[in-house]
């Protein structure tokens, strides 16, 4: 574990795991449980349903520089209930996460300066309240977190972040 | 055919060829119990006085004949006394089923009376889990729990039945064929380059001149014994084992170092730390085998091959890992490889052997009156020409064992390994005896694991299983005594041990009970325990506080040990302390 560790410390990247699973009830939980007996640091997991109803995908992002990826792959692997992981972090792939943040609005102005913002983000405005309003972003993580250091300034009230949903290109 | 849940469980263990199950009734399993009057004739149930001997039973049973070894017990309390022989079949990779009743389907989540929620807590501990609300699934489930305990890396798994699901009746068709879709025996990652990595493993061992193997349990998994001597002998290059992996080779094959890790032999561990390939097999590098990793065989390339792919690169890197089935990879590898003698290397090691020897306390002669717990091993090896099987529970006793018996046989000793349970030894041996009625067993326990499993006694008593008992009685919690001595100050703590009168004790069970107190009553005690046919408990009352030796304690290195003090004859007369 030791020498598998400082590996990857030399190789600090998030890593984005897609598990093929059994659409079974308790496969969520197994998956957890293995994350936490083997000590491993899991940054987000997104679980959802597929083309096939039998079938679930979870996208799982791990910290590489905090936890080995080929070991979590390699457990995952082992579970009865997995059919197929893959890392896609060295394949070209599409990368999503979809935010809900509430922002408050002090004074008529600013609603039109977010909703300004909002359109250079490629994102929505999908609730307006007198003295708040959500905007609906997707998009890679960084452009979520640039679009909330752009809104900081405004008081943000809430956040929600679905975290990494990944699917290889072609 | 329309039948019962609980008539399925029973055709279910007939259709998978289940001779003996261990077990425990009660409220939540009372159906299957029902309906087990009607298969006792062709399923012999055994009553233990202790769910958690039902579990470790299982577990023996399995490592004697390599065969599932099945459990079964109530819901709440009964599957919890469960848990510590599912985690001990966990870690040493045994295929056990443990079938566990449940509150009626309705009930679940209500906290039912006796309701515990007994797939979460077994979920760790398990190689995979089910909890049954529909009598349909049941068949499937059942025929899927044994494939998957007993193929790839083999490990128990729970099947935990609702009460109605027993009783309720559907159309039984014996399964013949299971469809898993995540699951397969063997299940490398992705894509694996077999023969490539064959031929890197290859040319590392053409390349190597310290190279040495270090043999596991995986082996007797994979029945490769005969691969494994080929190879051993086509390679030329010396075994160390692990704890489990005792008896992959015979202890006296010339090319066989025996034991390596805390307790092994000096020179085992100094081959280790002095080798330049560590070729793998069927192991998985536990802490109890490496000490301290940063360290750990310095200079040496790695392969390692196991089912498993998780263990491959966990602890140790390997220069090339294999997820494999050894008899596979041994039969493909060893034709590729060259007929080789490392006499240079055989010879260095021959050296630290013998400095090894100058150590052993059998080159000592003690007076008669000093009973030390290696003697006893010994002499039960030799009494019995090495032929028995032993099933040890945990401790001192366990590691002098293995120092001082030599096996000959895959399996020939049971013992708790990954877990280090105490309260296996007694339990072992009956799953262990039920298996190979044959075989001569001998249950050689500790003064304090032994007083976990005595109910057990009653068992041995009502099934007239012939089992012999040796208990190592030092009237301490002799390893814990061991390591506050060594790594605190010799400041004991709760580790002095008052013992009943085992001779009596085993008496009011109806057991022939004896006692040894010198090396003469020992040896005749033991004489005494073959000729008598049926239980015999011998009490050996040893030296209170001698050390297992050589020791490598926690977070040094291989080749730090602590050594066995060399024991001049003359220095005798004053006490034990030159053992300390
Ligand atoms: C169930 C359990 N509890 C505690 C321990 C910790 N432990 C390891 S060895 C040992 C002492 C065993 O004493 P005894 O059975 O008398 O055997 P000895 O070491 O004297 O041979 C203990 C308490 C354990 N391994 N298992």
């Amino acid at each position: 574990m030791l020498i598998d560790r400082i590996e990857a410390q030399k190789n600090p990247t998030k890593h984005t795991l897609v598990a093929i699973v059994e659409n079974k009830p308790g496969v969520l939980t197994r998956v957890a449980s293995l994350m936490r007996r083997r000590n491993f640091n899991i940054e987000s997991l997104a679980v959802g349903t597929t083309e096939d109803p039998s079938i679930s995908r979870m996208t799982i992002v791990i910290d590489a520089s905090k936890t080995n990826a080929a070991l979590v792959e390699r457990n995952l692997y082992k579970l009865v209930n997995v059919i197929d992981v893959q890392d896609l972090t060295d394949v070209p792939s599409v990368v999503r996460e979809l935010a809900l943040i509430k922002v408050r609005i002090s004074d008529a102005q600013h609603r039109g300066e977010i909703k300004q913002i909002a359109d250079m983000f490629q994102s929505r405005v999908v609730d307006v309240a007198k003295d708040s309003c959500i905007i609906e972003v997707t998009g890679e993580e960084q452009k979520v977190d640039s679009m909330l250091r752009v809104l900081e300034d405004y008081g943000i009230l809430e956040v929600v972040r679905t975290g990494r949903i990944a699917m290889a290109r072609g | 055919m329309k039948l019962t849940g609980a008539q399925i469980i029973w055709e279910s263990l007939l259709q998978q060829g289940v001779e003996v199950v261990f077990g425990y009734p009660g409220g939540a399993i009372l159906p299957t119990y029902d309906a087990l009057v009607d298969y006792q004739d062709r399923i012999r149930h055994v009553l233990v006085r202790h769910e958690e001997n039902a579990a470790f039973a299982a577990d023996a049973y399995f490592r004697a004949t390599g065969k599932v070894g099945v459990c079964m017990a109530t819901s709440g309390p009964g599957a919890l006394n469960l848990v510590t022989g599912l985690a001990n079949a966990m870690m040493d990779s045994s295929a056990v089923v443990a079938i566990t009743g449940q509150v009626a389907s309705h009930l679940v989540g209500t906290d039912a009376f006796q309701e515990t929620d007994v797939t979460g807590v077994t979920l760790p501990i398990t190689k995979h889990n089910y909890l049954v609300m529909n009598v349909e699934e049941l068949p499937q489930v059942l025929a899927e729990a044994f494939y998957i305990a007993r193929t790839g890396r083999p490990g128990p798994v729970l099947v935990d039945i609702c009460k109605d699901v027993q009783q309720k009746m559907t159309d039984y068709e014996p399964i013949t064929e299971v469809k898993l879709r995540g699951y397969r025996a063997v299940k490398p990652m992705g894509k694996q380059n077999l023969p490539l990595l064959l031929q890197r493993a290859k040319e590392l061992i053409d390349n190597a001149r310290r190279p040495i193997i270090l043999a596991g349990q995986g082996i007797k998994h994979a029945n490769a014994h005969e691969e494994f001597r080929e190879f051993v002998e086509k390679s030329g290059i010396p075994v160390a084992t692990t704890l489990l992996g005792i008896g992959v080779l015979s202890e006296d094959h010339p090319l066989n170092l025996r034991m390596m890790g805390m307790h092994g032999e000096a020179y085992v561990n100094m081959a280790i730390a002095n080798a330049d390939l560590l070729i793998a097999l069927g192991m998985r590098f536990d802490d109890r085998v490496t000490g301290n990793l940063k360290t750990y065989a310095k200079n040496a390339r790695v392969i390692h091959v196991d089912i498993d792919p998780a263990e491959i690169n966990k602890n140790v890197p390997a220069d090339v890992g294999i997820v494999g089935n050894l008899k596979d990879v041994l039969r493909q590898l060893t034709p590729m490889i060259e007929k080789r003698s490392y006499p240079a290397w055989l010879e260095q090691i021959n050296e630290w052997r013998a400095d090894t020897q100058a150590h052993d306390i059998m080159q000592v002669e003690f007076p008669d009156h000093t009973l030390l717990a290696p003697h006893v091993m010994r002499m039960i090896w030799e009494e019995t020409n090495g032929e028995c099987t032993v099933c040890t529970d945990v401790g001192q006793h366990q590691m002098w064992e293995t120092q001082y018996f030599l096996h000959k046989r895959k399996n020939q000793l049971i013992t708790s390994g990954g877990l280090g349970a105490m309260g296996f030894g007694v339990p072992a041996a009956v799953g262990a005896k039920l298996g190979r009625p044959q075989d001569e067993v001998w249950a050689i326990v500790g003064d304090g694991g032994f007083q976990m499993s005595i109910p057990e006694l009653a068992t041995i008593v009502q099934e007239k299983l012939d089992i012999k008992i040796a208990v190592i009685n030092n009237n301490y919690l002799g390893m814990v005594r061991q390591w506050q001595e060594l790594m605190h100050n010799k400041r004991y703590s709760a580790v002095e041990m008052w013992t009943p009168d085992f001779v009596k004790l085993a008496e009011a069970y109806g057991i022939c009970g004896l006692r040894a107190r010198t090396r003469s009553e020992a040896r005749e005690a033991i004489r005494i325990a073959r000729e008598h046919e049926g239980p015999v408990l011998i009490e050996f009352q040893v030296e209170k506080e001698t050390n297992v030796f050589p020791m490598v304690q926690p977070g040094k290195s291989l080749n730090e040990m602590t050594r066995r003090p060399i024991i001049q004859p003359a220095a005798l007369g004053g006490g034990m302390d030159f053992l300390k």
